[in-house]
């Protein structure tokens, strides 16, 4: 695909001789929402850990934007543009809700050491700026109200829509969400869900990981299935829907 | 009144130790057991240059600062790749190895036989040669490195490294070079602490191996977890209270062949109801994992 803002092509993975994933290739195109489905134990999240740069693939490569990432380290990867969340949540649960924000901010002069320091009104200037922003990102996700408490004091779901925050916080146009419903209450999914729908209109590409089949035909425009570590089906989620192998592949 | 005096110097040049070791440690969270090391380094090139060059006390902190920044950036490079257990075992493993560089390289530092006869620093004209002197430069310098560590801490780059703390493939997730911080926290670290080993050696005149030993660096790190890991104003309070408890012994009359034994038992005995009933520290936040 010419056009696509991913392409990952013949990524394989073998982990003490079980093939975790074998020749899986794809490519996704801007501001569209790709479901990946498939049961569990069938690569899909060392498909993100290969795509963002955590695990590194036995043979295959991804490229971004038409620039290959091969051997790029999670951090280069995260600052070109792509964001992930993480199955298990991750989100720095002592620091304020704000701050998680903040932390994500890209490029901030201040994370260097000397300016840090030494150049406190530029500092000032960029935190103020920052704070603007996070203040944006936090009405986005609705939890504004909840700006100064830690983040570890969230709802589960509420903590799900702050990873969510931090990812746009990065200014990611990519965004792999792993598992971004599981596990909440259903108010948060349709929250969640809409959100996301949003974001790919305004432009985002979504890729997200997620067992929730409704969910997952409500939401994306794309669906790739896996299974065992090998693309089983890609295609509309009408077409994954009547297909009754992948159904029953995916189901059992 | 010397005495009350030299006490409160020490604490000075402890309180230096313990933040920058909190920097590491507390902040960062990277267990490190090899900043008497630091320190020793620290004090060693300070002594070295004005025993054998005569050079000025500001050069020989700004020498010391460097020679340990860079010996720090050195055993930060393993740290990279080990965690927790392991890791704290590399730093112990950096403590040896200084250690009897110190002890052994006889031709640069006489060994055992230590350093004798450093003077006393000279700053701007102004000799400080009394206890009231040396007590407002490590005072002042101590104020100095808190004051920078506050700064340090409660800026983004200090937001980083609470959160490399908390969880660093998160930090990664995010764009953050956790290696780079962990290279240079050490480094900072180790700079830091070599402000408080010139320090000592210009104040005692004398240094030897003893002073930088795995105990010490031991002692090091208890200051940092009963003060309070991830909190300066904790290495404060804790530098005053491991200073000031075995002091404290003096007055109850004990000789000090025994007084130097209660010492380590006093130290073992508040780790471990430290550890028990407030592993976050007297004041810190954080517990260190």
């Amino acid at each position: 695909m010419a056009d696509s803002i991913l392409t990952v092509s013949n990524l394989s993975k073998t982990f003490d001789g079980l093939k975790a994933v074998e020749d899986f290739s794809f490519a996704i195109a801007q501001g569209q929402i790709v479901g990946l489905i498939g049961p569990n134990g069938a690569g899909k999240t060392t498909v993100f850990n290969m795509i963002t740069g955590f695990l590194a693939a036995d043979s295959g490569e991804v490229f971004y934007q038409g620039k290959p990432l091969t051997r790029c380290p999670a951090y280069r990867i995260a600052r070109s543009g792509m964001a992930r969340t993480f199955q298990d949540l991750r989100l720095i649960k002592s620091l304020r809700v704000i701050d998680n924000i903040l932390l994500s901010r890209p490029q901030q002069s201040g994370e260097h050491f000397l300016p840090a320091v030494l150049r406190r009104k530029k500092l000032r200037q960029e935190e103020a700026q920052n704070r603007q922003k996070a203040a944006e990102l936090l009405d986005f996700i609705g939890l504004a109200e909840k700006q100064d408490h830690l983040a570890g004091a969230l709802s589960y779901g509420q903590q799900k829509l702050l990873t969510l925050a931090c990812c746009l916080a990065m200014e990611a146009d990519l965004l792999l969400l792993d598992e971004p419903i599981s596990g909440i209450h259903p108010n948060m999914i349709e929250k969640m869900l809409s959100l996301m729908t949003l974001l790919s209109a305004s432009g985002k590409t979504i890729l997200f990981i997620e067992h929730n089949i409704e969910a997952v035909m409500q939401v994306a425009g794309h669906v790739i299935v896996m299974d065992a570590g090998r693309k089983i089906a890609e295609g509309s989620p009408q077409m994954i829907t009547n297909n009754p192998e992948i159904l029953e592949a995916y189901l059992e | 009144m010397a005495y009350f005096l030299h006490i409160l110097i020490l604490i000075n040049i402890y309180i230096i130790i313990a933040i920058s070791l909190n920097l590491i440690a507390g902040y960062t969270g990277i267990l490190s057991i090899a900043h008497a090391a630091f320190y020793g380094v620290g004090a060693y090139v300070a002594a070295l240059l004005a025993v054998n060059y005569g050079t000025p006390f500001l050069l020989n902190l700004i020498a010391a600062m460097i020679v340990a920044g860079a010996v720090a950036a050195v055993v930060a490079f393993p740290s990279l790749r080990i965690h927790d257990d392991y890791l704290v075992i590399a730093t112990f493993g950096f403590q040896m190895i200084l250690f009897s560089i110190f002890n052994n390289w006889v031709s640069l530092t006489r060994g055992p036989l230590g350093i004798p006869g450093i003077p006393q620093p000279k700053i701007f004209g102004i000799a400080i040669t009394s206890h009231v002197g040396f007590l407002i430069l490590t005072g002042l310098l101590a104020l100095a490195v808190y004051l920078f560590a506050r700064r340090l801490v409660n800026s983004p780059f200090g937001r980083v490294l609470k959160a490399i703390r908390e969880d660093e493939i998160f930090a990664q997730a995010l764009g953050k070079n956790v290696i780079r911080y962990k290279i240079l926290v050490f480094v900072i670290g180790g700079a830091l602490a070599a402000i408080a080993g010139t320090l000592y050696a210009h104040y005692v005149t004398f240094i030897d191996p003893t002073s930088f030993t795995i105990l010490e660096s031991i002692f090091m790190i208890s200051i940092v977890i009963v003060g309070g890991a991830g909190s300066l104003i904790g290495s404060i309070v804790g530098a005053v209270i491991l200073i000031v408890i075995p002091e404290m012994l003096r007055f109850l009359g004990m000789p000090n062949a025994i007084a130097a034994n209660m010492r380590q038992i006093i130290y073992g005995t508040l780790l471990v109801v430290m550890m028990m009933f407030r592993p976050r520290g007297l004041v810190g936040e954080y517990e260190l994992r």
